[in-house]
């Protein structure tokens, strides 16, 4: 019965292309997979937009949506409705067919990044043997979205924001790449299914996750930076800082665009946030050995809506970055500690089970963060502001 | 240490997201139509025309002098002067504003006819839910929609409205002080004519 639960989308595709005559399956359970996928990201998006509402307002001590439907659940279908009913408006002088391609590149280059992803056990919709590679493909490739709003626009803020944004998210596609590569180092492999199970077998009742090293520990928190700036979150949310910028590439984009737009982004945040559960948190395992009878898919998504979480309270914590700030976090900071972190994943795999290991690696990784922070914090006077022209 | 100032940071809005939901007093804001909170004293909407007595027609404050209409920054004022003259709160014969129109789409809630208004004429009101569907007719307030009566004004700026009457009741009792020494004058002068012609 339990097995039952754990498969029970496997099942019920199985089931399903059963009716089908036998050359038809496998395009026909593909299709399947992919309308799942396609309808379950959306809703979870709708979920979110009120949820990141709601928490962001208690965050601030405010009360929240509260009128569409009991504590206003209801309110993505009222924005849904207004967004595709407002009128769609392309300026006289944008590239129109580039202004129009733009969102559903985005969209269509994020939906990609899910295909790889093990949301269950047997939950994968290609297993492909570098599923870590296509991931990192496809979500490149959304820069490329950005950079056409933007400069298809014909707009000066659009421009900026595209600009900033390809900036920013060129940046942080170094760290993100160079964290991800430790769990590579170790597996030795860049199926994402494999790297799963590689991490779930448990000792002591307990998940044998990457987090729960010292490498991984540094290479998730090192992820979690970059995936907030790939995403456009804050405090990373420079290319659409609406004090400056109007609201960056998307100024120019109405209605359901607009709407996509927004889709996109979550659902890159949705991806971002599967790949790094995957790759750190474990996936689909449980994360005690008693626990392991529960649904694979269920661990999967509370993982998920966890990291959501984080993102949303991170975004109610933190105030916008500046550009400069910004660019030397990245390569000054981020970056020399993901490279001193591969040579520590290093260390870890050819220094065998000995307890040395656990000591020697945190202790460099340690070490660079407290001597880096030293060096960084130095000539900062943290107090009181004075403003040198408003005296 | 970096990054000690975001846990802390994050600590704070934990703080915040988990008890608003326990402790009510926490909450900034309310539910607005069901709930409302009373305006402040010193609140400012958009400016009233203040009348003394029961009559709004006879009882403005207002002369017509036109200052306000001058002063206006966006020029949303619009007065008409009377040709006749009738007794304000003094008893004075005054001009009053035939016509006197704010357009309330276009004032930006500056309070400089407040400021300027020699006669405490025109105050700033607090009154805000003031949408309609009609955007010309409908924000285009006429005298007699402007004119607000002195036991309002003191409804919404009591300790304001207590001072302008005190500044009022003295400059009625000057001026009351002057006719009377003036009338007295008068008869002293008649009674010397005729004390003369005797």
């Amino acid at each position: 019965m339990i097995d039952h639960l754990d498969q029970f989308f496997v099942l019920l595709q199985h089931w399903l292309v059963s009716f089908l005559p036998a050359f038809l399956r496998p395009a026909a359970s593909i299709v399947l997979g992919v309308a799942a996928i396609v309808s379950l990201f959306p809703a979870l998006f709708a979920l979110t937009t009120v949820f990141e509402r709601k928490g962001l307002a208690r965050i601030q001590n405010r009360i929240g949506p509260n009128r569409v439907g009991p504590f206003g659940l209801l309110q993505p279908i009222a924005d849904g409705i207004k967004s595709l009913t407002k009128e769609d408006i392309v300026p006289l002088s944008a590239d129109a067919a580039v202004h129009f391609l733009a969102p559903v590149v985005l969209v269509v280059a994020v939906f990609m990044g899910f295909a790889v992803l093990p949301m269950g056990r047997n939950m994968v919709l290609v297993n492909m043997d570098a599923g870590l590679l296509f991931y990192f493909a496809m979500g490149a490739s959304t820069e490329l979205s950005v950079f056409m709003a933007g400069w298809s626009s014909r707009n000066k803020y659009s421009l900026l924001g595209a600009m900033r944004a390809v900036a920013q998210m060129i940046s942080y596609e170094v760290p993100l790449l160079l964290s991800s590569v430790t769990v590579v180092m170790i597996t030795g492999s860049l199926s994402l299914t494999k790297i799963v199970e590689a991490q779930n077998h448990y000792s002591y009742g307990l998940p044998h996750w990457y987090i729960f090293t010292p490498w991984g520990c540094a290479a998730f928190v090192m992820y979690a930076i970059a995936t907030t700036a790939e995403s456009n979150r804050s405090p990373f949310d420079l290319p659409e800082g609406e004090s400056e910028l109007v609201a960056g590439y998307h100024t120019e984009y109405s209605g359901f665009k607009f709407a996509l737009f927004f889709l996109g982004e979550y659902l890159s945040m949705f991806s971002i946030s599967g790949l790094g559960t995957t790759l750190f948190l474990g996936g689909w395992s449980a994360p005690f050995s008693f626990l392991t009878w529960v649904p694979s898919w269920i661990w999967f998504f509370s993982k998920l809506m966890l990291s959501i979480f984080i993102f949303i309270w991170l975004r109610g914590t933190l105030p916008r970055l500046r550009q400069d700030q910004l660019m030397n976090f990245a390569w000054k900071f981020v970056l020399p500690m993901c490279l001193l972190n591969l040579l520590v994943v290093g260390l870890w795999r050819f220094m065998g089970d000995a307890w040395l290991r656990w000591v020697l690696c945190s202790a460099v990784l340690m070490g660079a963060y407290a001597s880096m922070s030293w060096v960084e914090m130095r000539r900062k006077h943290i107090g009181p502001r004075s403003y040198r022209n408003a005296e | 240490m970096l990054g000690e100032g975001i846990l802390k940071g994050l600590a704070e809005t934990a703080r915040n997201f988990f008890g608003s939901y326990f402790s009510a007093e926490r909450l900034t804001t309310v539910v607005y139509p069901e709930r409302r909170i009373a305006p402040f004293e010193a609140a400012r909407v958009f400016p009233f025309l203040v009348y003394d007595g029961a009559d709004w027609q006879g009882g403005l404050r207002c002369v017509a002098c036109q200052i306000c209409e001058k002063e206006c920054p966006p020029k949303c004022i619009y007065i008409e002067k009377s040709t006749d003259k009738k007794p304000d709160a003094i008893g004075k014969l005054q001009f009053y504003p035939a016509r006197f129109d704010i357009d309330i789409s276009v004032c930006m809630s500056c309070q400089i006819c407040v400021e300027v208004c020699p006669f405490e004429a025109i105050k700033m009101n607090t009154e805000f839910e003031l949408s309609t569907t009609d955007r010309f007719g409908g924000l285009l307030l006429d005298r007699q929609q402007l004119a607000k009566s002195n036991d309002y004004y003191h409804q919404i700026h009591p300790a304001d409205a207590t001072a302008v009457d005190a500044r009022l009741a003295t400059e009625k009792a000057k001026a009351e002080a002057k006719a009377k020494l003036a009338s007295v004058a008068v008869a002293a002068k008649a009674a010397a004519i005729a004390g003369e012609g005797a």
